[in-house]
């Protein structure tokens, strides 16, 4: 049993922290020796290679890695220890980009994107701009956090944001394993204070949804069982009620990457991840319509990319700079990481895609 | 050769028996993956039949590939224990049942 992180990977100085140590190990082991295909082969064999952007449809923007938790299993390495914080310059300067791209969905966040000292006044702003599904991924426990975080739920409200929270599992012991002590109690907390003001509830239009992403080193299962184990759970023991679970397969990068190689789980994981590659869901990967801008305004093909400094292969390579011309169409940087997006029934940020 | 009887790495293999019967390996996974489909039960319950079988049968590779099915399905482990006895209890059961058996025959011998 590992003893919960309360320190990023960059705090404690781990070499995990480095993105290239990260895709080092990814390209080589099992995947050098030719005991399983890289990422590349595969969608090669089923002639899916180059992946290429298609007109852009979600905008996601990362506003900080500075978060009040220390999940264990986080992507971004986010925790109270990461200071990158994105300015009011950037997120102006993406709310002018907002404004021509076309894209219906806005999707932000971290860390945890409330610890933003600008991310009222981003929210209010890009509010006015009037895309479809504005998504702020709020990890709960924020609002709980400190008293000047309580009227987030009417906040968002106001703004007509959809929230989107991740809950590992409805039970204490697995939320509390993955996320911390005393997290579930903050989170039942937190969505009771949600459904108080209207969201989550059937028929409501304010979008709650929840993110299941498994508590350790195995896949998630089928979303649509996933969710009414949730909806049942979470409605008989603490009354509260939801829109759509996403059930998301977590990434073999960052923490996650350093949980699995300390438990001794990574071979196998990668093993997993290859067996159940889906075609179809290649067809349908989050990077081909989602562009994910980091808090210094780089442009990334998604989240995990970012994470591994990975930027788009493109002339336009910031927001400032931003030219749709120069993004559609770009070839997709992969590497085997991508795998996570292409198991099972497929994951993204808005769950399963096949 | 390995020097032990089982290896873990080996259930990865499990798919290959096809290589040396296809028809008859074809026909057990079909069948296989069918008695496992959402039906009178559901998967869920069906994995946890599974658990509790795979422990009777003392089946490490079942053990490891049921034990992962029900995380994968939200299972939690105070309820993979529970199908576990359920299990330990019909193998003790029918170690137990048979004293009857005995309990005829010495009646029967020495009554």
């Amino acid at each position: 049993m590992q003893k919960l992180k309360t320190q990023s990977l960059h705090k404690q100085e781990s070499e995990l922290a480095v993105a290239n140590k990260q895709l080092e190990i990814l390209s080589t082991g099992i995947f050098k020796s030719g005991e399983l295909p890289t990422f590349k082969n595969k969608i090669s064999e089923t002639g899916q290679f180059p992946l290429q952007a298609k007109k852009l449809e979600i905008l996601q923007i990362n506003v900080g890695y500075m978060c009040n938790q220390v999940c264990e299993h986080c992507h971004v390495d986010a925790g109270p220890d990461r200071k990158e914080i994105m300015t009011q310059e950037t997120m102006q300067q993406i709310l002018d980009v907002i404004k021509t791209t076309g894209a219906h969905t806005l999707d932000l966040t971290g860390g945890a994107p409330e610890m933003n000292p600008n991310f009222r006044w981003f929210v209010k702003e890009a509010s006015k701009i009037g895309v479809k599904d504005f998504i702020v991924r709020s990890n709960l426990t924020i609002i709980r956090a400190n008293k000047k975080y309580h009227d987030l739920p009417e906040f968002f409200k106001k703004h007509n944001i959809h929230v989107v929270s991740s809950m590992p599992h409805w039970t204490r012991g697995k939320t509390d394993k993955q996320r911390g002590e005393g997290v579930f109690d903050m989170s039942i907390k937190a969505l009771q204070e949600l459904n108080a003001v209207g969201y989550g509830i059937p028929g409501s239009d304010l979008k709650l949804d929840l993110v299941y992403n498994p508590s350790g080193a195995f896949l998630p299962g089928d979303q649509m069982s996933m969710e009414k184990d949730f909806k049942k759970a979470l409605l008989e023991d603490f009354s509260i009620q939801f829109h759509n679970l996403f059930a998301i397969t977590n990434l073999p990068i960052a923490r996650f990457l350093d949980y699995l190689i300390a438990s001794e789980n990574y071979e196998d994981y990668m093993y997993s991840l290859v067996e159940a590659y889906n075609p179809t869901a290649v067809q349908n990967v989050m990077c081909t319509n989602t562009l994910s801008v980091s808090w210094d305004g780089y442009l990334f093909d998604c989240d995990f990319n970012q994470m591994l400094e990975l930027p788009v292969n493109s002339k336009s390579k910031h927001i400032s700079e931003y030219k749709t011309e120069l993004l559609e169409g770009r070839n997709i940087i992969i590497s085997q990481h991508c795998y996570g997006c292409t198991a099972g029934a497929g994951s993204s940020c808005q769950g399963s895609v096949a | 050769m390995p020097k032990t009887y089982y290896d873990p790495a080996d259930l990865r293999k499990f798919g290959k028996i096809t290589e040396w019967s296809e028809e008859l390996g074809n026909k057990f996974f079909d069948y296989y993956s069918k008695v496992f489909e959402e039906g009178a039960l559901t998967a869920r319950e069906k994995s946890l039949i599974a658990l509790a079988v795979a422990h009777t049968e003392q089946c490490p590779y079942c053990i490891d590939a049921y034990t992962k099915d029900g995380l994968q399905r939200g299972v939690t482990k105070e309820e993979m224990m529970e199908a576990i006895h359920v299990g330990a209890a019909i193998k003790s059961g029918a170690t137990l049942v048979h004293g009857v058996q005995m309990m005829n025959k010495v009646n029967k011998l020495d009554g």
